[in-house]
C-alpha cells in the first residue's frame, strides 16, 4: 500500500480498512538534554491511559548534553511490548541526524519534521508532515528562554491529532508527569494544544497510524525496572544500602533513598530506620554490604559490569566466609567500560563463577518489572537462607526503560531469615560449628556479633567447621565439599523455570531476562507466519533446576537465545548437562547494544532451520545513525 | 605469648568478668613481635574498662597485624576481611548494630598500599571505631618488603635503602576528619594502655598509630620502626591520665600543667603539658608538630589530636536508637497502604 494512494477523510482520519489500528512505533529522534523526556512520557502514558498496551525505550549516549537521543515508543494491541526493529512514525527533530533517520525508514513510514529541515524531498515512498516549530513555540512562549523546553510538546500535540490520541489524555498525562508545577503545566499545555490545533487546520492525515480506545491496561502500571526493584528492595525491609554511581544502575539506589526517606521514617522520632552510604567506589560498596549482613543487617548494593569486576575480591569472601548480601547487576555493554548507555547480558558468566578459587553465585534473572519487584524480596531471602551474595541480574532495557505491568502484590509471608542460632536450637544440636553441617543440606547455623550467641571469627582464610584457622588438607576438602553441596540445595529454592511446552515442535527456546519479550513475540512470529511451533523455557535463577534438562529432552533442537557474544548461559549449561543434551543446543545471539527484537530472533532461527538463507535476512538491523555511534 | 599482666582466674573487673574471656588464641606471630605487646594492652584495656567482649566486633585486614584479632577477645565475634578493604566491612558492621563497639586492626600496607583509600574514606566518615596501625614499615608475611610507612633512607635486611617519602597516617587521619588521633610505640605500656582505654570513651573514629618493630625483618641499624630508634627518637607529648567515667578519682596535676578532655561517654582525659604548650584539640598545632618533628626524624607519641564533639557517622545518619539489624519487620516493612500508594502513582 503506497501512503499517497490514502485518501484523508472528513475527520482526518484514514478509511477503516487502510487503518493500522493500535500496531505500530514511534520514534523521536532529538538531542541530548534537550527537554525532550517529558514530552516523550506524555506521549507513551497517553497511549497506555487509552488502554492501548505500550513500551518506551530511550536509546541515548553517555553524554550530559549534544548528543543525538531516540525515544521509541511502541504500541501494540497484542501486548508484544519488546522492541520493534522498524520504525513506523519518526519525529525528526534533530539536524544531525534527520536525513539518515529518514533514510533508514520502510517504505510506508511517516515523518513528522522540523520544517526548515526540509527533510519531505529526501524520499517518494514515506509521507511527510513538517511542523514549523520555532513559529509556533515563540507564540506559545513568551519567555525565550523557555521555548526550548516546550518546544517538544508541540510535536506531542501534532501527534495527538495525526494519530488519534485523545488530548485530554495527554492533558492528563502531562499533569501527572508535572504534579505541582503550575507554571510549568500551563506553559506546556499551551504548547500541546499549538500542536494539535496547527495540525487540525494544516495537515491532512496520509499514513495508516491510528490509536483506537481500548481495555487492555485498565488498573495496571507503567514502571521502570530500578524503580519496581528498588520498591521490592523496601518491602524486602532493606536497612543498609551501599552504592557507587554507575549508569544504568544508579536509578535503583536513587529511587530506593527517595522511597526510603519517604516510607521508613520512624514515625514517633522521625529516625531514619535505615543507613545508606554513597561509598568510594564499588569494592567499598560490596565491602560495607558484607559487613552489615554479617551483623544481621539486610543489606544491598547495586552495580554494573564494572563494578562487579571492582567487586569480585570481596564476593569470594562472602562465598567463603559464608555472609549474605543482595547486588543488583543492571548490565551494561562490555567489555570494560564498552557502551555504558546500551543493554546487554554479557555478566551472566563472570557473575554465575565471580572471584578466584572455586566459587559460584546464586543469580536471579528477574524478565519483568514485576519480577525485579519480586526477586528483590526473594534475593533477601535466599541470601539469608544460603549465607552468600545472591545476585540479581537486571540490564539496561528492563531498568531504565518504561514497562507496563499489572500491580505489584503485597508481601504474603514474612521475610526468611534463615538458620540463625538461638539457645534452643544450641540445647537441641547439644553444641555448635559455625560451619558444620547439621542438617545435610550444606548450611550451617550462624550467629551474629552482639546476638549474645557464641562468637567466632569470620575470615576468608581456611578454616575448619568451627570457624577455625586451618590449612589441613582434609579440612579445606570437607568445607568445600559442604559448600557445593549447599550450592545444590540452592537449585530447590531458586525461582523455577517458567515452561511452556508446545506439542508436536521438534524445536524450542531457552530464554531469560528482558530477552523474553522478543522471544515470546518471535514464537508467534514463527506460529503464525511460517507455521513452526517451538516450546520454550524461560531460566529465572541460577543454579539451574532439573526441569532445564528434561526440558531439552523433549525436543530435537533447542535454540538458547541471549544478548552477548559468547553464549554466555549456554556456556554455563555444558558445565553440567549431559553431552547428549549439550549436543541439542543451538546459539541465538544479539549484542549491538539495542534491545533485542522478536524479528531478528526469528530470522535467526529461520535460517539455523535452514528455512531462509543468511543472506535473505535483512542486516540493517540499526539506524545508520544509531550505526554510526553520535559520536 | 598472650600472656597479660593479670593473674588469670583472679581478679574480676566491673561487669564481673574475669580476664579469661579478653584473651585469645595463642598467638602465631614471631616471638618479640611488637604486635603481641599491643594484643596485650588491647586485653587490658577491654579489660580495665570493663566492657562485655560480646558487645563487641574485631576486624582486620590482611597481613602479620590483621592475624593479631585473633588473639585477643576471643568472646567477641570477629572478621579478618580482604586486604586493605577492613574498613567498609567496619562500616557496614557499625551500620547494622550501632551498639557494638568495633576495634579494627590494620597494618602499614594494609592501610597505607592498598587500603589507603577506604582509610581515607573511613577517617572522613568519622565512623565510630577504634583502628589500631600496627606499624613496622614493612610487609612481614611475605618477609620484608618497604611499606608506604617507611621512612626515606631506612634499609632492608638486605640493605636495600628507601627512597620514597613515607605516608604519616597521623597527619593524614587529623586532615580527613577522625576525631582521635593518637600514635604510641609497641613497647611503652602506659602510654599505649591509656590511649586505648580513652579510644574506648570517646564516640567518632579513633585513629591509633602504633609503631612496631618487626623484630624479624626491620628491627635492625637503619631501619626507622626498629626498638632501639624508636626509643631513642620518640618525643612523648607528655604524660597521659585517663579516667574512665565509673570511676571518680581526683587527678593529683597542678591545674596550670595539665589539660583535660572530657569524652563522650563521661571519662576524662588529662594531659600533663611538656615544656611547649601543646594543645590535642587544636588542628593546626597538631599538623605542625607532626610536620616539625618528622622533619628532625623523632616521632611524637601521645594524643595528637582530638575533638570530643564532632559528630560521628550515626548521628550524620540519624539512625534509630535500635540496631538496624534487628529491627522488628513492622518497623522495616510498609504496610499494604503504601504499596497502593505507589501504584496508583504509577497507574
Amino acid at each position: 500500500m503506497s501512503p499517497s494512494e490514502i485518501s484523508g477523510r472528513a475527520d482526518g482520519g484514514p478509511p477503516a480498512a487502510n487503518r493500522i489500528v493500535n500496531d505500530f512505533s514511534i520514534q523521536v529522534a532529538t538531542v541530548n538534554g534537550s527537554g525532550s523526556q517529558t514530552a516523550n512520557l506524555v506521549l507513551l502514558r497517553s497511549i497506555f491511559q487509552m488502554g492501548v498496551p505500550v513500551s518506551g525505550k530511550n536509546m541515548f549516549p553517555s553524554n550530559i548534553a549534544g548528543l543525538p537521543t531516540w525515544y521509541t515508543v511502541r504500541a501494540n494491541r497484542q501486548g508484544f511490548v519488546g522492541r520493534k526493529k522498524e520504525i513506523d512514525f519518526l519525529v525528526a527533530m534533530n539536524p544531525e541526524t534527520a536525513r539518515e533517520d529518514v533514510m533508514s525508514l520502510g517504505s510506508g513510514a511517516a515523518v513528522l519534521y522540523d520544517q526548515p529541515l526540509k527533510l519531505n524531498t529526501l524520499r517518494a515512498d514515506v509521507v511527510f508532515y513538517p511542523v514549523p516549530f520555532d513559529k509556533l513555540v515563540a507564540e506559545v512562549c513568551k519567555d525565550a528562554k523557555l521555548r526550548r523546553l516546550v518546544k517538544n510538546m508541540i510535536y506531542d500535540g501534532v501527534l495527538s491529532k495525526l494519530l488519534n490520541i485523545e488530548l485530554g489524555q495527554m492533558e492528563r498525562a502531562l499533569r501527572k508527569q508535572l504534579g505541582k508545577k503550575v507554571k510549568a503545566i500551563e506553559l506546556n499545555l499551551g504548547a500541546l494544544e499549538a500542536g494539535f490545533a496547527f495540525a487540525e487546520k494544516n495537515l491532512v492525515k496520509r499514513d495508516p497510524y491510528w490509536i483506537d480506545r481500548t481495555d487492555k491496561t485498565t488498573g495496571m502500571i507503567l514502571v521502570e525496572g530500578n524503580a519496581a526493584a528498588a520498591l521490592g528492595c523496601m518491602m524486602a525491609g532493606v536497612t543498609v544500602v551501599a552504592w557507587y554511581p554507575i549508569t544504568p544502575s544508579s536509578s535503583l539506589p536513587e529511587t530506593l533513598i527517595g522511597y526510603l526517606e519517604k516510607y521508613r521514617k520512624d514515625k514517633e522520632t522521625g529516625k531514619a530506620t535505615f543507613a545508606v552510604v554513597q561509598a568510594e567506589d564499588e569494592i567499598a560498596a560490596i565491602g560495607i554490604v558484607i559487613g552489615a549482613g554479617w551483623t544481621g543487617a539486610r543489606a544491598m548494593t547495586s552495580t554494573a559490569g564494572p563494578g562487579i569486576s571492582l567487586m569480585s575480591e570481596f564476593a569470594g569472601l562472602a562465598y567463603y566466609a559464608e555472609v549474605p548480601g543482595v547486588v543488583f547487576d543492571i548490565q551494561r555493554v562490555g567489555p570494560s567500560t564498552g557502551l555504558p548507555t546500551r543493554t546487554s547480558q554479557g555478566d551472566m558468566l563472570q557473575v554465575a563463577l565471580l572471584s578466584h578459587g572455586d566459587t559460584k553465585q546464586i543469580m536471579l534473572i528477574p524478565s519483568s518489572v514485576q519480577e525485579c519487584y519480586s526477586m528483590a524480596m526473594a534475593a533477601f531471602d535466599l541470601a539469608e537462607r544460603f549465607q552468600t551474595l545472591v545476585f540479581v541480574l537486571s540490564d539496561l532495557d528492563l531498568a531504565m526503560n518504561t514497562w507496563m505491568s499489572t500491580t505489584f502484590p503485597y508481601p504474603d509471608r514474612p521475610p526468611d531469615r534463615g538458620k540463625v542460632l538461638d539457645e534452643s536450637t544450641l540445647q537441641r544440636l547439644g553444641g555448635w560449628g559455625r560451619y558444620k553441617d547439621v542438617d545435610g543440606d550444606g548450611i550451617p547455623y550462624r550467629t551474629i556479633p552482639g546476638d549474645r550467641m557464641p562468637a567466632y571469627f569470620a575470615r576468608g582464610s581456611g578454616h575448619n567447621e568451627r570457624g577455625q584457622y586451618s590449612e589441613r588438607p582434609d579440612d579445606y576438602v570437607n568445607n568445600m565439599e559442604r559448600l557445593a553441596r549447599k550450592f545444590e540445595t540452592a537449585r530447590r529454592y531458586v525461582p523455577k523455570p517458567e515452561v511452556q511446552d508446545a506439542s508436536g515442535a521438534d524445536i524450542a527456546m531457552i530464554g531469560y531476562g528482558s530477552s523474553h519479550w522478543a522471544i515470546e513475540e518471535s514464537l508467534d512470529q514463527l506460529e503464525r507466519e511460517f507455521g513452526i511451533k517451538s516450546g520454550y523455557l524461560r531460566l529465572r535463577a541460577y543454579p539451574f533446576d532439573g526441569q532445564l534438562g528434561e526440558f531439552i529432552d523433549r525436543y530435537d533442537r533447542v535454540y538458547v537465545v541471549e544478548q552477548n557474544r559468547d553464549a554466555q548461559m549456554l556456556a554455563l549449561m555444558r558445565l553440567e548437562l549431559s553431552p547428549e543434551r549439550i549436543g541439542k543446543l543451538r546459539s541465538v545471539r544479539h549484542f549491538n547494544g539495542l534491545p533485542i527484537d522478536a524479528r531478528s530472533v526469528t530470522d535467526e532461527i529461520l535460517v539455523q532451520e535452514g528455512r531462509k538463507s543468511r543472506d535473505s535476512v535483512d542486516a540493517g538491523v540499526v539506524s545508520p545513525a544509531l550505526a554510526a555511534g553520535g559520536e | 605469648m598472650a600472656s597479660t599482666t593479670f593473674e588469670p582466674g583472679k581478679k574480676t573487673n566491673r561487669i564481673g568478668l574475669e580476664v579469661q574471656p579478653y584473651r585469645g588464641g595463642k598467638t602465631t606471630l614471631c616471638a618479640g613481635c611488637g604486635h603481641n605487646a599491643i594484643s596485650e594492652r588491647i586485653i587490658d584495656a577491654f579489660f580495665e574498662m570493663g566492657i562485655d567482649p560480646r558487645s563487641v566486633i574485631k576486624l582486620s585486614g590482611i597481613g602479620c597485624s590483621s592475624k593479631s584479632p585473633a588473639y585477643f577477645l576471643g568472646a567477641s565475634h570477629g572478621f579478618n576481611a580482604v586486604h586493605g578493604r577492613m574498613p567498609s566491612v567496619g562500616t557496614g558492621a557499625v551500620l547494622a548494630n550501632r551498639k557494638l563497639l568495633a576495634i579494627g586492626v590494620s597494618g602499614d600496607g594494609d592501610t597505607g598500599a592498598i587500603g589507603i583509600g577506604q582509610f581515607v574514606h573511613l577517617m572522613r566518615r568519622n565512623l565510630p571505631i577504634v583502628y589500631i596501625i600496627e606499624d613496622n614499615g614493612c610487609y612481614g608475611l611475605t618477609k620484608g618488603q618497604f611499606s608506604p610507612t617507611a621512612d626515606v633512607g631506612s634499609t632492608l635486611k638486605t640493605g636495600v635503602a628507601n627512597d620514597l617519602p613515607p605516608i604519616d597516617t597521623c597527619t593524614l587521619a587529623i586532615q580527613l576528619g577522625a576525631s582521635f588521633v593518637a600514635r604510641s610505640f609497641s613497647g611503652d605500656k602506659k602510654q599505649l594502655l591509656a590511649i586505648l582505654k580513652a579510644s574506648l570513651g570517646h564516640r567518632g573514629t579513633c585513629m591509633i598509630d602504633v609503631v612496631s618493630p618487626c623484630v624479624t625483618f626491620n628491627d635492625h641499624e637503619g631501619s626507622t620502626k626498629s626498638y632501639s630508634y624508636v626509643k631513642d627518637h620518640e618525643e612523648p607529648l607528655g604524660e597521659i591520665s585517663f579516667v574512665p567515667f565509673f570511676e571518680d578519682i581526683s587527678i593529683e596535676y597542678d591545674p596550670g600543667t595539665t589539660k583535660e578532655v572530657r569524652l563522650h561517654d563521661g571519662s576524662t582525659l588529662y594531659l600533663k603539658k611538656v615544656a611547649d604548650e601543646y594543645d590535642p584539640t587544636d588542628k593546626l598545632a597538631a599538623l605542625r608538630l607532626l610536620h616539625e618533628t618528622s622533619r628532625r626524624g623523632e616521632v611524637a607519641t601521645g594524643m595528637l589530636y582530638v575533638e570530643p564533639d564532632r559528630d560521628d557517622f550515626i548521628t550524620l545518619l540519624d539512625l534509630v536508637e535500635e540496631p538496624l539489624a534487628t529491627l522488628p519487620l513492622e518497623r522495616v516493612r510498609p504496610g499494604k497502604a503504601v504499596l497502593d500508594e505507589v501504584m496508583e502513582s504509577l497507574k
